[in-house]
């Protein structure tokens, strides 16, 4: 496989903005042109993550497309997915060996709905979906087998929220009302806007832009079953594979940026990987704001973020769609190259 | 030349019965219609396959956010990797290529994409003009947005005002030969096309796409398993490009992406003369007038005379020595996620020898091309049935 690596990286978050999509998106992408000094005309492949359904619109992303200046034309492409799978289709077009820079970008504002119920939208519209059943209820179903089945305790789960920051104390944990039984409000996600932007290189560039590119040794993502009654819901057996795939286990991992939104997310990604507790905490943590389409995207900056600190050498990124971790990507970033 | 990486080609295709309603069937079912003979053609089965590409336009269609998702079963995707693309109206055009890239990229070996649209389980119209703050909506559909566009081409091209309607009538025509077909107005005569009803003047209703239910799928391998395959549709070529909406001096009626999105596709494919090189094209044409608009922006003819290609029967497929959209076209069947896809297995099936009626005799290589947004997307390819020199 041809070594690409993530040269540069801008994020952004709040709970609430005030701005477009396009307002979000300038400074970001200008912000990273500009670290690695590319012009739009030097980049060879664009890809972008966002959904429809975040901004109310159709076509939303052809609105954003003008935060990147097209003009001259530009070689291009778009997923309705978390901007993780727009790096992975980049990632893709680079072992082609037709580019060897890019730009990937994703973002989402779900301050102006309620993500708990468009969330929904996303499940079986046939049986599933016309109930509305909210974000949070089909967690709590989950996280009911997982502590039913003994797989997960309310200790973890304590202890998970701490390490996350939702809470103070194991007494503050406990002291929580339950908000979706048996979640309590420190077990779920705060839902924020955000954007993220990256630039990508080939190994025959990325030196010239980088001080010590973060180099992709491995990605893979894969999906699992959709329907409840099909699923088993204690499990996550896709990011395992992707793992396994992404060569997660070929060395010592010293930091792990997991989407997790939940605290039964996270203990039981850890599981289903074979992931310690690594002593780097993550950088950031979706469960304290948790952007759709582009928290995935974010942890892979994080994670590239990490190596080019030398805080890390080699870390994993994840990004997850779908109900209960249905789809899941792997990402593990080397500072060392390979 | 040729597209980049490794070779590959398209050796399974399904499609649908294209219709206004699908009442018959469910997404699920709708899709894995078109898998399931994509995979039959390909003599493969779900097992064979190592990754899916799934291409929709907006989810407003259907109201379902991200559908490949629930799809994932009905896709036989369970454990494997699915992508889900959405470039506008090219889309279909564009998962085609994503699929493609991960062929020539040698990530995987056998590929399955799929373009849809289930366009009955909402209103397409209501979809697109949803309303936005600080935003001036036309509430016009696309036909409304692309009338002036039309009517700067006729009036710089001095084009009879009758061009369209002739597009129109010979896409009905060649639709009566293609059984997916939507639209098969076996009793429509040319007088009727020019009398229909003007929606957005110079559109007329009947120079107008429908808008339908329907999925693409094709199969597209590595060369390895190809060679085994008896007529591969080889890939020679693939292109996108996009440019922004708005900009001062922007071309509307032959778009700088278009361009350059050709140059680049007849470049890997190492064509010349595209109009003597491709034996069928199967172009985006959602109102009658884009055919010759396309024709001249991707360098059939010289700009200004795509009209006369169109007037003097270039593009039938009796007589033509260009015969565009065999199939019947974007005119005749419309499911717009699936709508590119159409026009790229269309082409493919023209160099497998597959097109049954539409077929265009000894057809060697054909062009699929795709456009969205404001005529700001563009997804093209080129597909041979011989092997590209590399």
């Amino acid at each position: 496989m041809r070594k690409v690596a993530v040269v540069a990286a801008a994020s952004r978050q709040e709970e609430k903005m005030l701005d477009t999509e396009v307002e979000m998106m300038i400074p970001l992408i200008t912000e990273v042109r500009t670290r690695t000094g590319l012009d739009q005309t030097d980049i060879g492949f664009t890809c972008s993550g966002s959904s429809d359904f975040l901004a109310g619109q159709a076509f939303s992303f052809v609105m954003t497309l003008d935060a990147v200046g097209p003009v001259p034309p530009i070689a291009e492409s778009h997923v309705e997915m978390d901007g993780a799978w727009a790096l992975y289709e980049t990632w893709v077009k680079f072992q082609m060996g037709v580019i060897d820079t890019a730009l990937v970008y994703s973002y989402g504002k779900p301050s102006p709905g309620s993500l708990q119920d468009v969330l929904s939208t996303q499940l079986d519209p046939y049986y599933v979906a016309p109930l509305w059943p909210d974000a949070h209820s089909v967690a709590a179903l989950q996280a009911r087998l997982l502590l039913e089945q003994g797989i997960i305790t309310p200790d973890e789960l304590a202890d998970c929220a701490l390490r996350t920051g939702t809470v103070e104390s194991r007494e503050d944990y406990f002291s929580q009302p339950l908000l979706a039984d048996p979640l309590r409000e420190a077990d779920c996600p705060t839902y924020a806007d955000g954007g993220v932007a990256l630039i990508l290189a080939s190994e025959e560039k990325a030196d010239e832009l980088c001080e010590r590119p973060a180099w992709i040794t491995g990605i893979d993502h894969r999906i699992d079953a959709h329907h409840f009654g099909v699923r088993d819901l204690t499990a996550a057996p896709s990011a395992r594979l992707a793992a396994k795939n992404a060569g997660a286990h070929d060395g010592p991992i010293d930091s792990t940026e997991l989407h997790a939104a939940y605290t039964t997310h996270d203990l039981l990604l850890r599981k289903e990987m074979g992931l310690d507790i690594p002593k780097i905490p993550q950088r950031s943590y979706p469960i304290q704001a948790d952007t759709l389409m582009a928290s995935g995207l974010l942890r892979i900056a994080e994670a590239a973020r990490s190596i080019w600190d030398g805080s890390a050498n080699r870390a994993l990124a994840h990004a997850t769609a779908g109900p209960l971790l249905q789809q899941n990507l792997v990402c593990v970033l080397d500072g060392g190259g390979d | 030349m040729g597209a980049g990486g490794e070779t590959a080609a398209v050796i399974g295709i399904g499609m649908t019965n294209f219709s206004a309603t699908r009442g018959d069937v469910s997404m699920p079912g709708l899709v894995r219609e078109a898998a399931l003979r994509a995979l039959e053609d390909a003599g493969m089965d779900w097992d064979d396959i190592d990754a899916v590409v799934m291409g929709k336009a907006p989810d407003f269609f259907e109201g379902v956010m991200m559908p490949e998702i629930f799809l994932s079963e009905a896709l036989g995707c369970v454990g494997k990797p699915i992508l889900r693309v959405h470039t506008a109206g090219s889309v279909g055009g564009s998962t085609a290529l994503v699929a493609a890239s991960l062929v020539h990229s040698g990530v995987h070996k056998k590929v399955l994409t799929v373009g849809w649209e289930k366009q009955s389980e909402s209103n397409a119209m209501w979809a697109l003009s949803l309303k936005q703050p600080f935003q001036v909506s036309i509430n016009a559909g696309a036909g409304g947005y692309f009338s002036p566009i039309i009517r700067q081409y006729m009036e710089e091209s001095n084009a009879p005002e009758l061009i369209g309607c002739m597009v129109a009538f010979k896409d009905r025509q060649h639709a009566l030969l293609n059984p997916y077909a939507h639209l098969h107005q076996k009793d429509l005569t040319f007088d009727q096309v020019v009398e229909s009803p003007m929606l957005w003047e110079p559109i007329r209703y009947s120079e107008t796409c429908p808008s339908s239910d329907g999925a693409a799928a094709m199969v597209i391998v590595h060369e390895s398993i190809a060679d085994q395959a008896p007529n591969p549709a080889w890939i020679h070529a693939g292109a996108m490009r996009s440019e922004a909406n708005n900009f001062p001096g922007r071309d509307e009626v032959n778009p700088q992406a278009s361009r350059e999105c050709a140059a680049d596709l007849w470049e890997q494919a190492g064509i010349t003369n595209p109009r003597e090189e491709i034996d069928a094209a199967e172009l985006y044409v959602p109102f009658s007038w884009y055919e010759p608009m396309w024709l001249e922006s991707l360098g059939f003819c010289e700009r200004g005379d795509g009209w006369k290609m169109v007037e003097s029967g270039a593009t039938h497929i009796e007589g033509g020595d260009l015969p565009v959209n065999c199939s019947g076209g974007v005119l005749s069947s419309n499911p717009i996620g699936a709508s590119g896809m159409i026009r790229f297995a269309e082409a493919a099936l023209q160099v497998r020898g597959m097109a049954g009626e539409h077929q265009v005799a000894g057809a060697k290589k054909a062009l699929g091309h795709a456009y969205g947004g404001g005529a700001q997307y563009f997804a093209m390819w080129v597909v041979g049935a011989d092997k590209p020199n590399n």
